[in-house]
């Protein structure tokens, strides 16, 4: 390979032009490269700083806000790992530990929807196995442009299809997510994937690179071009000769199946105890797991880059660091370990090759058929730049502000307010989901307990004591655009009570923040503002942000789209078998939430928390008028941990029959869709005006179904608490009936609820 | 004394942990039993799980059918060993000929997962014995292809001879002939069949506890 670049050729020849410019580097920071190796980088050494800088993996526009999460952190014992690791480590209980993250893959699932959102799954499950945990679940938080699109129409079905085919096949139930749709996301989808894992304490692995003579072995897929955006730019501008690479599509290919074997092959070598560090490949693969290995480690790692099982012969250094083949691990270890080691391999069918070992020079050096093609200080590549962007809030938030929806007309008579409902539940965000996850297989591994179309999902982890953990996702792009700090607060808010709402308690947070271009300041304010609410709020409510991406340049032109956080909250499950799920159902004899053999009469319905006439950014304003202004609800922190506790003890005490949150649409919606998942009506009168009863979004609220007989010690419960509450109904019958305006059968409110995904999506 | 109940793990099986705990629910003993090895390890009746073996990236089952194991449990299951295919499991059986027709892509073209009411049709099996026949009970579905299909002359056969062992009782998901979810072979030993069994054996984690009969049917058969 004669073309290929030298680190001897790079100081011969130190005036070739480069092309960071198109690998995404500025001047300063090729500069900066240049100052640190003291002579112009090879190819392959631009190519590593390049992708290790980018946004993506350096984080460099956004990470002097997210020191906030550790800086203002509540205090927690049950942490083990916190941010900065591949995923955050929290202790369940019994000898459990638990690792969760949430990622996007947002612009692959716009260019090539069925595998970019396919590998967004395989990539944060690597995530989570890198931890030293088997994956035992994933949810999906997915958002697109208008749902009568033609380009939804596109996208939608594919990114379905993706997460289906990729995580049905891992054998990874899906739990839960969320589904929702607004112009603002045209042309930049939002597709952001949550993975949790579950592990024994000390099955916990580390991402590092230590013990000089320890080998390096890369495992698992062979290294192609896909994902190769930039390094045919640098091949082809530098040195020619290499356009015999043919051009492919920088969208990566998932292979689940391989994942899945890669999966076994791992908790088998953890097992057996062969692994000194591991990581995971992901974006910027070879490049970054060497580099981050190595920084973390000792800092020495020699890198035969020719070693690297190829399913191209073509590619050369550059390529081969850049290339972002999926379903491929690295691992540190001990020489008299390698046999057994590439044994584990074998036996599930894994590729592997000895790319390499730990030395004790500090630095990373990278050879290609004898020649060095990177020498360098892995930790001048792993700590990229730092920037403090100009942030401005934007000039429309006054005016956002001012247009308030006090001014919109509201129904007036009983009509109005039925018609309002059912326009509410057919409307695409709120619509039923079952023509997306009917897609997705719920049931596999065998301890799901609650899932999607539940407030939160639930799995058992420990079936002799019913120990299990509770996750929910939650962002609300209107909230935030009114106001980030309280819209972020919002969506924490929400997942939080949503996993309370299982009889859980929440006990960390993960985030995937979407944002538009940090060049523009006025996104850069969103995200300043959506940061400083979530730590203010996670410090609030005592539970610790453990781990999370950001994704910026989500936007078309000059047009962002709404600041999307999405905030995923665990909680722990003392007893799975006294969840609470959202459905009211009649006395069945069943166990746990459809009721108790021998109850008589009816449940009564409480609505927890107090209401207030909040209307911006809330469905209402959104479907009926396609109105976005005026304040969003006012988070009240103290009073959702005052909720979540009551819930919990009333779980515990066994009072209750059904508890479901109450977020977008309302009381109205909540109570439509309790009716409808248990299949029994209720009747309820509301106190106050009807409309700000029925369609408010104040946050730190929740309907219970209590128990016949029960009343008299939950509301004592709820006094103990500091919860106010309502006894407004009870549950039975075939209609939902608001005393004094309404009444809809259930049989016409499933049609119009079921009708509206299948009529758009086929 | 014990029934002592096989279950493959080809790889990509998904569901061969959650056969193994329906088995021991139903009081027998799961036996892992390894794609590449010659060996039934001396159990009494065979489960093939669910899942994607070989990340069914050719036809379902195709590979899988190959794989050592086969070569014993197919004539075992010649001479009367109980087989259970279940979902992926039943199209190796029936790429491996032990049943007949084939499953092939759902009718919606999207996988499906679905609580279902079935109806047992066949209550004499050597794995719905636990059953009545007309019995209806509800299962999960979960799959992208389990439309199952024959030719006219084969489903004209299946249904003669009581070998159609349970249908689809609520309306079709996938498009199957004749609403069919579960075949059996002229001897009634082996079975396969598109809906979950093992999921539905405890209301906590599935839709209802009907699934368990399949188990403790086999379980008492073996003990008789």
């Amino acid at each position: 390979m004669s073309h290929v670049d030298t680190v001897s050729r790079a100081a011969a020849a130190p005036d070739t032009p480069q092309p960071f410019a198109e690998l995404g580097l500025t001047e300063a920071e090729y500069g900066r490269i240049v100052a640190t190796l003291g002579r112009r980088p090879t190819a392959a050494e631009l190519a590593l700083y390049s992708v290790m800088w980018s946004e993506h993996c350096s984080y460099k526009s956004s990470k002097v806000y997210l020191r906030q999460f550790a800086d203002k952190a509540p205090p927690s014992s049950a942490l083990l790992a916190g941010i900065g690791h591949n995923a955050g480590v929290v202790d369940i209980g019994l000898g459990y530990a638990v690792t969760f993250k949430i990622e996007s893959h947002n612009h692959p699932s716009y260019v090539e929807p069925h595998q970019g959102a396919a590998t967004g799954v395989g990539g944060i499950v690597r995530d989570i196995l890198a931890m030293g945990a088997r994956p035992v679940a994933v949810m999906d938080a997915i958002r697109f442009g208008a749902a009568d699109a033609p380009d939804t129409a596109r996208v939608l079905p594919g990114v379905v299809s993706g997460i289906a085919s990729y995580g049905n096949c891992l054998g990874l139930p899906n739990i839960g997510g969320e589904l929702d749709f607004d112009p603002c996301y045209a042309g930049n989808p939002l597709v952001n994937a949550l993975c949790v894992g579950v592990m024994r304490h000390d099955d916990l692995q580390v991402a590092a690179a230590t013990g000089e003579g320890n080998q390096v072995i890369l495992f698992g897929s062979t290294t192609g071009p896909d994902g190769v955006g930039g390094a045919s730019v640098l091949a082809s501008a530098v040195f020619g000769g290499s356009g015999e690479t043919a051009k492919r599509p920088s969208v990566q290919v998932g292979d689940p199946f391989m994942e899945k074997l890669l999966v076994e092959c791992c908790l088998e070598l953890f097992a057996r105890g062969l692994v000194v560090g591991i990581q995971d490949l992901g974006a910027a693969g070879v490049a970054c797991a060497t580099t981050e290995l190595a920084a973390a480690g000792t800092g020495g790692m020699a890198v035969r880059l020719d070693a690297v099982p190829l399913r191209d012969p073509s590619l050369g250094p550059p390529e081969i660091l850049m290339s972002e083949s999926q379903e491929r691990m690295m691992a540190v270890v001990e020489p008299a370990r390698v046999a057994e080691f590439l044994d584990v391999c074998a036996k599930w069918d894994i590729r592997s090759a000895v790319i390499g070992e730990v030395t004790g020079t500090g630095r990373l050096v990278m050879t290609w058929h004898g020649e060095t093609v990177v020498d360098l200080p892995p930790g001048s590549a792993a700590d990229g730049p730092e920037y403090q962007r100009p942030a401005e809030r934007g000039a429309d938030q006054d005016a956002l502000a001012a247009d308030d929806p006090a001014a919109l007309p509201r129904p007036s008579d009983g009509e109005g307010l039925r018609a309002a409902l059912l326009a509410l539940l057919s409307s695409p965000g709120l619509a039923d989901k079952s023509w997306v996850t009917e897609q997705y297989d719920r049931y596999v591994r065998g301890d799901t307990v609650l899932a999607m179309g539940e407030d939160g999902g639930l799995l058992r982890i420990d079936e002799a004591t019913g120990l299990g953990i509770a996750l929910a996702t939650d962002g609300n792009g209107r909230y935030c655009k009114l106001d980030p700090y309280l819209g972020t607060q919002l969506a924490l808010s929400e997942a939080y009570r949503n996993v309370a709402a299982t009889g859980a308690r929440p006990l960390a947070v993960t985030n995937c923040l979407n944002f538009g271009s940090p060049a523009d300041p006025a996104v850069m304010w969103q995200f300043a503002e959506a940061v400083r609410g979530l730590a203010d709020g996670c410090a609030a409510l005592g539970v610790p942000v453990t781990g999370g991406n950001v994704s910026f340049y989500n936007q078309t032109g000059s047009t962002a789209i709404h600041p999307t956080p999405v905030i995923g909250v665990l909680g722990v499950h003392d007893d799975v078998r006294r969840r609470l799920a959202i459905g009211f159902a009649s006395p069945a004899g069943d166990d746990g939430a459809a009721g108790v053999a021998g109850e008589v009469g009816a449940a009564s319905i409480v609505l927890l928390g107090r209401t207030e006439a909040e209307f911006g950014g809330s469905a209402w304003a959104h479907v009926r008028h396609g109105h976005l202004g005026g304040r969003p609800p006012a988070p009240d922190l103290d009073a959702e941990q005052r909720l979540a506790r009551l819930l919990a003890a009333a779980a515990e005490a066994g009072l209750l029959s059904a508890a479901h949150d109450l977020s977008d649409g309302g009381l109205a919606v909540a109570l439509a869709e309790s009716c409808l998942r248990g299949g029994t009506g209720c009747v309820v009168r509301l106190p106050g005006d009807p409309f700000t009863a029925l369609f408010s979004e104040s946050a730190a609220r929740a309907i219970v179904a209590v128990r016949p007989g029960a009343e008299a010690p939950f509301q004592a419960l709820c006094a103990e608490h500091g919860v106010p509450e309502a006894s407004i109904g009870t549950i039975g019958g075939d209609e939902l009936v608001v005393e004094g305006a309404f009444a809809i059968g259930l049989a016409e409110l499933a049609a119009v609820h079921t009708q509206t995904l299948p009529a758009l999506f086929g | 004394m014990t029934a002592r109940v096989g279950v493959i793990t080809f790889p990509g099986s998904l569901d061969d942990g959650e056969a193994g705990r329906a088995v021991r629910r139903a009081g027998g003993e799961p036996v892992a039993l390894w794609h590449a090895q010659r060996d039934l390890r001396g159990v009494d009746a065979v489960i093939l799980p669910g899942g994607f073996s070989y990340g069914d990236y050719l036809r379902c089952g195709a590979i899988a059918r190959f794989a050592p194991v086969m070569g014993e449990l197919v004539p075992a299951a010649r001479s009367g060993l109980p087989v259970l295919g279940i979902c992926n499991g039943f199209q190796i059986l029936c790429e491996a000929h032990l049943l007949p027709g084939a499953l092939t892509r759902n009718a919606g073209l999207r996988f499906v997962t679905r609580d279902l009411r079935l109806r047992v049709e066949n209550a004499r099996t050597a794995w719905t014995r636990a059953y009545s026949d007309g019995e209806q009970i509800t299962v999960p579905l979960k799959s992208g292809e389990g439309a199952y299909a024959a030719d006219a002359g084969t489903l004209a056969d299946l249904r003669a001879a009581g070998q159609i062992v349970i249908s689809y009782a609520s309306g079709n998901p996938n498009g199957s002939a004749d609403d069919i979810a579960g075949v059996c072979n002229a001897a009634g030993n082996v079975v396969g069949l598109m809906p979950h069994p093992e999921h539905a054996v405890s209301s906590l984690t599935g839709p209802s506890a009907d699934g368990l009969g399949f188990f403790t049917s086999v379980v008492a058969g073996v003990l008789a």
